[in-house]
């Protein structure tokens, strides 16, 4: 394992902003994993420093391919992480609206400029991603539609679900679409958290990881928790959303089949635990996505099911 | 005149308040009337279009018979911003200009977004304030984006600016509300002045004056109006009008120049120190002649931070100034 510094510049009363990489393997520059580039992005840092610690002992084992190497950057911005805040210290912008980065822009500009110097030649990068919204995920990858996409590559995750979608304008100034104009292979990987560690969707992040590094022939590996992904398009996604405000009691969560009709939720008032909405599901499905806060704001997207006819 | 203050929406909130936007309208009495709206506050940390929109109204309501139209004035489009010194809607931690057009069926903030649209897409003309940030002073200007130049800029110049900065195409601002609006047809022109966080009351009468002239000039103001000054045009499609001076490492920067300043190759705009060592890290100087147009207000920078921004002198010579 080589560690290496990525990108590094001098803070004024706080240590150097530094950008770590770990390096496995000699040769090509196969694959790209990149973890936390938010400040919240625990769960996502977390999956990457348990990648870190499996390719250690692989590498040791001899099992990284010849002719092939692996660098795994855990964390972009260990300055918002290490201050509790999501976004950029200074100016509260965003590192993954940035890319392909200018070096001699503003510093989150430099910043992806920087990684993005070093990871844009990998033959295949990984995006450890999050959502804005706090919730849970059914463990999946996800695709940008830029024309670029290969469907059978993202099936050697081995993750439940594949899930396709349209760019929106402000996709096209992040890491994934970038590496995928640059002709990197890119995926971006969502398992079930951010703020919060669950180590049982890290350890399928990791397995995913792993699998896909076998199937490409990067890493001599026994796949393990291997299943056929099914493919969605994220416009057949159904939202099932409040149309009160007030306390969030959820009684369904990601990964349950529910049946049309069936109570998920009910939204009370914070005052006197009148219930306002009994939230029930719109389909038979499979709920990809649940929010998760105790408040809920009209409007919110408490849920997102996959209804079974689109399966 | 009708004056009316109303809501453009209105929802229950989670805990005992309810979220609204405001409108003022001032209104002729009688006839089809064109209608021209204000637009402030998208950005929470941005004051400068508060005074303009008093401004506004006021001397409407002092020479009342003078309106010929619909003046609708909005002065907090993200009032939790607003209310919370938060450039962003807070609890989301989203750009509001980041949204546009919006989504009726989407979360609480796509469906404003969309209420915000139907709510503007018939005026004649949008004024969309913002007030830059809290790092940067600009000075009084119109940002068009060039697939809209020839429907704008007609306006812009009668908008008594400084300058009219008409930037090259960009995908991520296709989310914004200006051009959300004029990809529907409605003429919005997007303000950029002064500094976030404070008001420039002379800036705000510059641009009150500004308003008059294009309400003037859609036939809503009858009444006299001031003569207004003639922009620089920077027709910067290509983006080669504009120098960006970014701080070579983390300090603290001291700007010696301020906004509107004209400058010359090798002078010295500021200079980056350091408090702990009691060195000076960088001496900030303009690597052309031209207009600093934007200056560097907070002092603490990070490598990369911008500190101002000159307009060349090509684009000044172009402009006979």
């Amino acid at each position: 394992m080589k560690i290496s510094e990525i990108y590094s510049f001098k803070g004024l009363y706080r240590d150097d902003f530094r950008v770590t990489g770990y390096e496995f393997g000699e040769g090509e520059k196969s694959i790209c994993i990149v973890g936390s580039l938010r400040g919240n992005e625990y769960q996502q840092m977390y999956v990457c420093s348990m990648l870190v610690k499996k390719l250690k002992k692989l590498e040791e084992a001899g099992k990284i391919s010849k002719g092939s190497s692996i660098m795994i950057i855990p964390c972009g911005n260990p300055y918002s992480v290490n201050i509790k805040k999501r976004f950029w210290s200074i100016d509260n912008t965003d590192i993954n609206r940035m890319f392909p980065g200018y070096g001699l822009g503003e510093t989150t500009q430099r910043i992806a400029d920087g990684i993005f110097n070093v990871i844009k030649e990998y033959k295949y990068g990984v995006q450890l991603a999050s959502f804005y919204m706090p919730g849970h995920f059914v463990p999946q990858v996800r695709m940008m539609k830029t024309g670029n996409e290969n469907i059978d590559l993202a099936r050697k995750f081995g993750l439940p679900y594949i899930v396709l979608h349209n760019p929106r304008p402000f996709d096209t100034t992040t890491l994934n679409y970038n590496w995928q104009i640059w002709d990197t292979e890119a995926f971006s990987i969502y398992t079930s958290s951010t703020e919060k560690i669950n180590k049982e969707s890290a350890g399928q992040g990791v397995d995913s990881v792993l699998n896909f590094m076998a199937k490409e022939g990067i890493l001599d590996y026994e796949s393990s928790g291997f299943v056929a992904s099914k493919i969605v398009e994220s416009e057949n996604f159904v939202t099932i959303r409040s149309n009160s405000a007030g306390f969030l009691d959820s009684i369904a969560k990601a990964g349950d089949k529910v049946i049309k009709g069936q109570v998920i939720a009910y939204i009370s008032d914070p005052y006197t635990s009148d219930v306002l909405q009994t939230v029930k599901s719109d389909y038979d499905g499979i709920i990809v996505f649940a929010y998760d806060s105790p408040l809920a704001y009209m409007n919110t997207a408490l849920f997102k099911i996959i209804p079974e006819k689109s399966q | 005149m009708i004056e009316s203050i109303s809501d453009v929406v209105r929802i229950p909130l989670p805990v005992g308040e309810e979220f609204f936007i405001k409108k003022h309208r001032l209104e002729a009495e009688g006839k089809a009337k064109k209608r021209i709206c204000i637009v402030t506050g998208i950005h929470g940390d941005e004051l400068e279009g508060q005074y303009v929109c008093y401004e506004v109204a006021h001397r409407i309501k002092l020479a009342q018979e003078n309106l010929n139209g619909i003046v609708d004035i909005y002065p907090a489009m993200n009032p939790f911003g607003i209310d919370s010194i938060t450039r962003g809607i807070p609890a989301f931690d989203l750009d509001m200009n980041r949204i546009f057009p919006g989504n009726s069926d989407g979360d609480m903030n796509e469906y404003l977004a969309s209420e915000i649209i139907k709510e503007l897409s018939d005026a004649d003309v949008v004024l969309d304030i913002h007030a830059s940030n809290i790092f940067l002073t600009e000075t009084p200007q119109v940002r068009i984006n060039e697939v809209s130049v020839s429907s704008l800029l007609p306006l812009a110049v009668k908008s008594n600016m400084d300058l009219v900065w008409i930037h090259g195409a960009s995908t991520v601002l296709e989310s914004t509300l200006a051009y959300s609006l004029n990809s529907k047809g409605t003429k919005t022109l997007v303000v950029e002045m002064g500094v976030g966080m404070r008001i420039t009351e002379e800036y705000g009468e510059q641009l009150t004056e500004g308003i008059f002239s294009i309400m003037s000039e859609l036939g809503i103001w009858t009444g006299e109006i001031c003569r207004t000054r003639q922009p620089i045009i920077a027709q910067d499609n290509d983006g080669t009008d504009v120098c960006y001076l970014n701080a070579a490492c983390a300090g603290v920067y001291m700007k010696e120049r301020k906004q509107g300043s004209f400058v010359h190759k090798g002078d010295t705009i500021g200079k980056i120190i350091s408090p702990l060592s009691g060195e000076i890290l960088e001496i900030v100087r303009a690597p052309e002649d031209g207009l600093l147009f934007t200056v560097r207000e907070y002092p603490v920078v990070d490598e990369g931070s911008l500190m101002g921004r000159i307009l060349k002198q090509k684009v000044l010579s172009e402009n006979n100034v």
